[in-house]
């Protein structure tokens, strides 16, 4: 299906952010009527890629040719008129305005300068039809859901007809398997139709299901492009990591090490723990030296529990002890004082602050401790900056870095340090490893594994049933905000998901 | 059906409160001073108010877009003065009239692209756009300086009768709702006005989208630029004079007037109808106390205070239920 000749051509692109080489020589190229899947993990410089691709971002180096031309891609304006279209991750669109709108602004239709109303609502009509969905297009945007927003974004960037490529980046992150489907039908339309399409994805079952060429990046610097056919799936993910995947069983092994440790003392203890309305007297008990896993699906409770536990909530019913001693005052700073820690769910919202450096983001947590008005010196600071820094292997230049310039692994690695900083004898995690990378994934794990063996008791919060098995000691399953059962560590993953789902 | 009720309520919602709150207000005058009932004295709020309303359409485009125009009483200001001067220096006023619509779009112009490109907060960027414009006014002349010329005041004092009716209104006041013409044209059936809202919403998916966001702010800051010299050159003639004091605070009045009108300082949600009522209400509270004759004139400031508030807890309200719904 996919002829040999390249519509585009990017050669020796090189792009630097202050402190960072995002991009580093790198070589990409797109067949007519192909789709190129686009791989690496976070901070390998996908995005960048495409930024530079789109005219977001100006390359420091490097050539772009369309069709055989040079080209230099001013502004993302300036990328559509030369018909490459994008639909983003986030739906790039504006809410306040219709949906029509939002399709064909910057193309609509007007008669002697006068918008035609009714002209862009039939064209946004069709356009959504095409995808199959039908719609009042004259209601706001934000009137429908994500699914349907991302649907628009798409026949937005399809609507332009002279369109030749087409980047979907991360475009099934917020579709269900229905809406997905339907995606690739229209993806595989628009192949055949001759259009080069860039897909960018974390789903490697999308990948082999739909791209011919692979390119992998990884850590700026281009790895290779290899037929979809001839590439193994264990092969890719050794690409994209840079190593094998030893690394992983590492994690299980030193897990079976600690697994007699494990059954020290009780050191964090709930008793009929609860709070109306948010979840219901739960029996938990933590013990010294061990990974507790929480699984449960999304709003099963894992995250209220991880809240009364830390004192974000004050509970109405039940006790709470630590080391025998019960905890009368629910408050996260009571809970720091007495060496519980919580590293909380959404590490954009809750946890980074991108402004400040990463020796101010670790310090935050222990001068909280401290009161803030007991100083410490600079020396003390960069001390204990370069200690975590280099413990938990976090990839920076200098520890004066601002937060926000590191990739989603390192961010989340910068949380765990901010809390160990503060040497917590009770560390509990939600959601540590969300929306990073296979490679990150695996050391923070360790990591988990690692302060566990050292005396340190976890919680670990995770969506993903997999990796809660591969660390936790026991496992605790949460179901309709209450305690459904508890497992020793040897579980497999069909109990529990029958239990997640009710049907134990 | 009722869905669609339902849509309607929360999308117009802030834009008929508005509505509602100018007739009640001005029946209540009519009730409390039975001469209000004078069909002249509905027509005088556009001749008093024509200027609130020339600067207030400008600042809702800039609203709009999430931006602020603090400049637009000194550029009042200093389109009375320089007009005045340059007048008594025996310039044409056919010549004076359209270089002061240009001063004031390159003024806007200027403050538009210092934001833009220079990256400098609205606020500011328009603070010292309305320091430098009361500066220039009083360089050009310390006291107020009379307007003689014969066409202005012809404009100033030749009464157009309203059909049917028995009132009239000045040429200066039908500046007002001609621009408000061009406006609700600009604002609903051009492209430059759907990108005024998009970028609103959110500037980066503006962006991303490929619309013209640069050349959008810019014009907007021109447009209300424009609006302000308008405003000048309607209020040098109802005058017939020019001054740097004249217009002091205007801003605000006119601020106060469009988030009144159901626009959102967020930027992305108004009309420029509602900003018109925003300026009736403010103008019926004006006269309402004209006709008492007896209360301090600032009990306008702060009857408008009151209602902005109000204004500023209902729109929230209608924002929370709509991201509920």
């Amino acid at each position: 299906m996919a002829e040999n000749r390249n519509i585009l051509s990017m050669t020796g692109i090189t792009k630097t952010f202050p402190g960072v080489l995002a991009l580093d020589d790198v070589d990409f190229s797109l067949r007519k009527g192909e789709v190129h899947g686009l791989m690496g993990e976070n901070g390998a410089g996908k995005s960048t890629l495409i930024k530079v691709l789109t005219g977001v971002e100006q390359p420091d180096a490097g050539i772009i040719e369309l069709d055989g031309r040079s080209v230099h891609v001013r502004s993302p304006q300036h990328s559509q008129e030369l018909g490459i279209s994008t639909v983003y991750q986030e739906v790039n669109l504006c809410t306040n305005i219709s949906v029509a709108e939002n399709i064909v602004l910057g193309h609509e239709p007007h008669r002697f300068g006068v918008l035609a109303w009714k002209k862009m609502n039939a064209l946004a009509s069709q356009a959504l039809k095409r995808l199959e969905i039908d719609i009042d297009v004259a209601q706001p945007l934000g009137n429908y859901s994500l699914a349907i927003q991302q649907m628009v974004a798409i026949a937005r960037s399809l609507e332009f007809t002279s369109a030749k490529i087409l980047i979907l980046d991360e475009p099934t992150s917020s579709l269900d398997v229905n809406e997905t489907n339907l995606l690739f039908d229209v993806v595989r339309k628009l192949k055949s139709e001759g259009l080069g399409i860039i897909f960018i994805t974390h789903f490697l079952d999308q990948i082999y299901r739909i791209a011919d060429r692979i390119t992998v990046l990884r850590n700026g610097k281009l790895v290779d492009t290899y037929d979809t056919a001839s590439l193994p799936r264990v092969e890719l993910i050794a690409k994209m990591l840079g190593r094998s995947m030893t690394d992983l069983d590492a994690v299980s092994k030193s897990k079976v090490e600690h697994e007699q440790k494990a059954s020290g003392e009780c050191l964090l203890e709930a008793k009929g723990l609860g709070l109306k309305g948010s979840l219901e007297p739960v029996e938990l008990a933590l013990r010294v030296n061990e990974v507790l896993g929480l699984a449960g699906l999304l709003g099963s409770g894992r995250t209220e529990l991880a809240g009364l536990l830390f004192g974000v909530d004050t509970p109405d019913s039940g006790s709470l002890t630590l080391s025998g001693k019960t905890i009368q005052r629910f408050s996260p700073l009571e809970s720091l004082k007495n060496g519980i820690a919580l590293c909380p769910e959404d590490r954009k919202a809750e946890g980074i602050v991108g402004e400040l450096t990463i020796r101010e983001n670790i310090i935050l947590a222990l001068q909280a401790r401290y009161g803030w008005f007991k100083f410490l010196s600079a020396e003390k600071q960069n001390e204990i900056a370069q200690k975590y820094i280099q413990l938990l292997g976090i990839v920076t230049p200098s520890s004066e870095q601002l937060a926000k310039n590191l990739s989603g692994g390192n961010q989340q690695k910068l949380i765990l340090a901010r809390w160990l900083a503060t040497n917590p004898q009770v560390l509990i995690l939600d959601e540590p490893t969300r929306g990073i990378d296979v490679g990150a994934k695996a050391e923070i794990q360790k990591l988990v594994l690692d302060l566990a063996a050292q005396g340190k008791s976890c919680v670990f919060i995770s969506s993903e049933l997999e990796e809660v098995l591969r660390i936790s000691h026991r496992i605790v399953v949460m179901r309709d905000h209450k305690k459904a059962a508890e497992y020793s560590g040897d579980v497999n993953d069909q109990t529990i998901m029958q239990t997640m789902a009710g049907n134990l | 059906m009722a869905e669609r009720t339902k849509f309607f309520l929360l999308r117009y919602g802030p834009l008929l409160t508005t509505m509602t709150v100018f007739v009640l207000a001005y029946l209540a005058g009519g009730w409390l001073y039975p001469a209000m009932k004078n069909p002249q004295v509905f027509f005088n709020l556009f001749i008093n108010g024509g200027y609130l309303l020339l600067v207030s359409i400008g600042m809702t485009f800039v609203i709009l877009t999430g931006g602020i125009d603090l400049s637009v009483g000194g550029v009042i200001a200093l389109t009375t003065a320089a007009s005045a001067a340059l007048l008594k220096a025996g310039v044409s006023p056919f010549v004076v009239m359209p270089l002061m619509v240009i001063l004031g779009i390159v003024f806007g112009l200027t403050q538009g692209c210092i934001v833009h490109f220079l990256k400098v907060q609205p606020f500011i960027a328009t603070l010292m756009g309305l320091y430098f414009a009361r500066g220039m006014a009083y360089i050009i002349s310390l006291e107020s300086v009379t307007i003689k010329d014969s066409f202005y005041k012809s404009l100033a004092l030749t009464p157009i009768p309203i059909p049917f009716l028995d009132a009239y209104v000045y040429i200066p006041t039908l500046v007002g709702p001609i621009m408000l013409i061009v406006a609700i044209y600009l604002t609903y059936f051009t492209r430059f006005g759907r990108t005024i809202y998009a970028i609103g919403n959110n500037e980066q998916s503006a962006l991303l989208m490929g619309l013209p966001v640069a050349r959008t702010k810019i014009l907007v800051y021109s447009f209300s630029g424009l609006c302000s010299a308008l405003a000048g050159i309607v209020f040098s003639i109802s005058l017939l004079a020019g001054y740097g004091q004249f217009a002091t605070g205007t801003e605000l009045d006119a601020i106060a007037s469009v988030v009144m009108g159901g626009t959102s300082l967020a930027g992305g949600v108004g009309t420029v109808i509602g900003t018109l009522f925003g300026v009736l209400i403010n103008q019926t509270i004006v006269s309402i106390l004209q006709f008492n004759g007896t209360l301090s004139s600032w009990w306008t400031r702060i009857g408008v205070g009151i209602l902005t508030l109000i204004f500023i807890g209902i729109q929230s309200l209608f924002y929370i239920r709509r991201k509920h719904s």
